[in-house]
């Protein structure tokens, strides 16, 4: 606190000469600088003039009495507080009140008690000063909350650019988010792989704040930059987790559900580290196919003990995938119920249009809740033909004059690489390099994978397409599928890439070959064309995207051609 | 919300029990309930008084985990409602700790 006789500015205002004279000499006397007026309407100028800190003001008066004046020198003082005293000779109740109803503070009766007058002064000070602190942290306070929001768009923006230099406006996307959720530590991306599938991740980080969205930066870059390379989901995870691990405290880490939904061969590859149950919403059967949580959150376990298992789900044109944060399901009413996955599906299964499936849920917790929380994120992904998406480009930095344009490689993957390695990527970004099939890179890695799949899954694993046949089988297809690969012995899958130039461009000849058991090539090749069951889509779509494919006679080696003209 | 410690009479396990919500401002009452232990070997976290807890209690629990060793911790969640049961189910956490 500051000393009580600091020295104040300190207007009088009294008709009364002599009362004037006696009280500004007290004043004085007690090293307090004086201001005097003979009326109100003097005390008002005075005021303007002057700003004193305090004013004692008789309350009757000519020209202005003291109850005009008092309100006039309040409003002129705003904010901060300069107390008014009233000195008065008037001694029943009712005058009394007038004073302080006019903006009066305290007031003293003549004739004055110097000890009460100096007691009076001292106090009102320390109120004066009281409100002059109050004013001051407001203003920093008000200060500070302005630059965090002003930081807090600046980082929005900055991450804007690197979160939604994905596909998360495709139209067959709807989503729910706040504008602010990146703070609240929810995170969803969405992009193509270069074979046109679509990866998408919701996230949602230990607490909030600034803390909540450090974590999302590097693990929007893993996604993009992994996904554009043509990684798969389980190498991108094990890389996200591993990334989380060693850059974020303990007590943090990142909940998450990645996405790969393959529209081509209609299927959805699931991981689901401690987000509530998303759900494949069957729109034929009306059925719903929850998408449980089977693993810790991203960031919590160690490299080597991280389980990147996915689970695959057939999927249909129509049906959709619904992704939610757990504020959905603890939002919680006044006496701290939770909403409830037993609510959410009651809204499911009030919906009737599926549009307004994210709207009918918002509305459900508003009405549970009363007021709607801020880390709510809801994302709702229909399976369409991928014809409608439109085109999924992917940009290039290198210039492209380094071109090889004559060349041939064989690579040959063994029982230990296949087990835990996926080359693809690398083999894509090798093709790429030479420039005239960059326009047709979506193309050539769907074709490639494609045939990688079927070397590694009928040929090296010996598994039967046809076990797809149904929802079951194809659960048992997958589940097989990791099994065998964990046990993988022997075998191999060799690739032979031969690049040649032509007149005026050049043609890729691209064969994949595999230790498995073959079959017979003209057989399956001549069955009609499969409509909309789940599995033999492959070989079709090897055919429909390449010019020239060819099977080798024993079914082991398949062979397909990619040319290109000249570029400009 | 109210954190309690109490040793086992051998003083080999510490029992921690959290009373109410079980959030971040719990978090440092909780990290002082075994820090600045010594040979604690068994770890006892009792849920009893708690129907609620958030990702920051997941992450003080995993602190709590790195303080006892990490993957050589010995840390039991004893007395788990429906409604944390249901959460420590979602996040897997079973796979970390002894839930029971």
């Amino acid at each position: 606190m500051q000393p009580l006789t600091e020295s104040l500015c300190i207007l009088i205002a009294d008709d009364n000469t002599t009362d004037r004279y006696l009280l500004s000499t007290i004043i004085s006397r007690q090293g307090h600088r004086v201001l005097c007026a003979s009326n109100g309407a003097e005390a008002v100028e005075l005021f303007e003039s002057g700003r004193p800190q305090l004013v004692l003001m008789d309350a009757v008066m000519p020209v202005m009495d003291g109850f005009e004046a008092a309100r006039r020198i309040k409003k002129m003082a705003g904010e901060s507080l300069v107390p008014i005293i009233f000195l008065t000779s008037l001694t029943e109740g009712e005058a009394l009140a007038r004073c302080l109803d006019a903006g009066g503070d305290d007031f003293i009766a003549k004739p004055y008690n110097q000890v009460v007058l100096t007691a009076k002064i001292n106090a009102m000070n320390r109120l004066r000063m009281l409100q002059e602190t109050v004013l001051q942290q407001r203003d920093l306070i008000s200060r500070h909350h302005e630059y965090l929001l002003n930081e807090q768009r600046v980082a929005k923006e900055v991450f804007d650019q690197v979160a939604h230099s994905g596909c998360l406006d495709a139209p067959n996307i709807r989503y729910l988010q706040s504008p602010y959720a990146l703070f609240n530590g929810d995170l969803l991306l969405a992009t193509y792989t270069p074979a046109g599938h679509m990866h998408l991740l919701l996230g949602d980080f230990t607490g909030h704040g600034l803390p909540a969205a450090v974590g999302a930066m590097p693990l929007a870059e893993v996604f993009y930059g992994m996904t554009a390379k043509g990684f798969g989901l389980a190498e991108t995870l094990r890389e996200m987790n591993a990334k989380l691990k060693r850059i974020l405290p303990v007590d943090m880490f990142c909940c998450a559900t990645l996405l790969c939904i393959n529209f081509q061969q209609r299927h959805v590859e699931v991981w689901n580290g401690g987000l509530p149950d998303g759900y494949l919403l069957h729109t034929q059967s009306g059925e719903r196919t929850p998408l449980v949580s089977r693993h810790l959150p991203l960031g919590v376990l160690d490299v080597n003990a991280f389980d990147d298992k996915t689970e695959v789900y057939p999927i249909a044109t129509g049906d959709r995938i619904f992704l939610l944060s757990d504020g959905v399901i603890d939002t919680s009413d006044s006496e701290d119920h939770l909403f409830g996955t037993q609510r959410l599906h009651e809204v499911f299964d009030a919906n009737r249009q599926p549009r307004l499936l994210i709207h009918e849920i918002q509305q459900a917790l508003t009405a549970f809740g009363g007021q709607a929380r801020d880390d709510v994120s809801m994302v709702e992904i229909t399976t369409v033909d991928q014809a409608t998406l439109g085109p999924q480009t992917v940009t290039y930095s290198d210039s492209g004059a380094s071109s090889p344009l004559d060349w041939s490689a064989t690579f040959e993957f063994r029982a230990s690489t296949l087990r835990r390695f996926n080359p693809l990527p690398y083999l894509l970004q090798l093709l790429l390099e030479v420039h005239g099939l960059r326009s047709q890179s979506g193309a050539l890695y769907s074709v490639l994978s494609e045939l990688y799949s079927n070397a590694l899954e009928h040929g090296v694993l010996g598994l039967d397409s046809k076990l797809k046949r149904d929802a079951a089988g194809f659960a048992r297809y997958y589940r097989e599928r990791g099994e065998r690969l964990v046990e993988l012995e022997e075998g191999f899958i060799r690739v032979h890439l031969r690049v040649v130039p032509a007149e005026r461009g050049g043609r890729l000849t691209l064969q994949v070959e595999d230790s498995g058991a073959g079959f017979d090539a003209d057989t399956i090749l001549a069955l009609p064309p499969v409509g909309n069951e789940l599995y033999g889509r492959g070989l079709g779509l090897v055919r429909q995207l390449t010019e020239q494919a060819s099977w080798s006679r024993d079914g082991r080696t398949a062979s397909v051609e990619f040319s290109w003209e000249g570029m400009a | 919300m109210s954190v309690t410690s109490e040793f086992s009479q051998d003083e080999q396990q510490l029992t921690i029990a959290i009373t109410g919500r079980f959030d971040f401002a719990s978090h440092q009452d909780f990290r002082n309930a075994y820090e600045n232990r010594t040979n604690v070997r068994n770890y006892v976290v009792d849920l009893k008084g708690t129907n609620y807890l958030d990702s920051s209690a997941l992450g003080m629990l995993l602190l709590l985990r790195d303080h006892a060793g990490g993957e050589h911790s010995r840390i039991q969640l004893v007395n788990c409602s429906a409604d944390v049961d249901q959460i420590l189910k979602i996040s897997n956490f079973s796979k970390l700790f002894n839930v029971g």
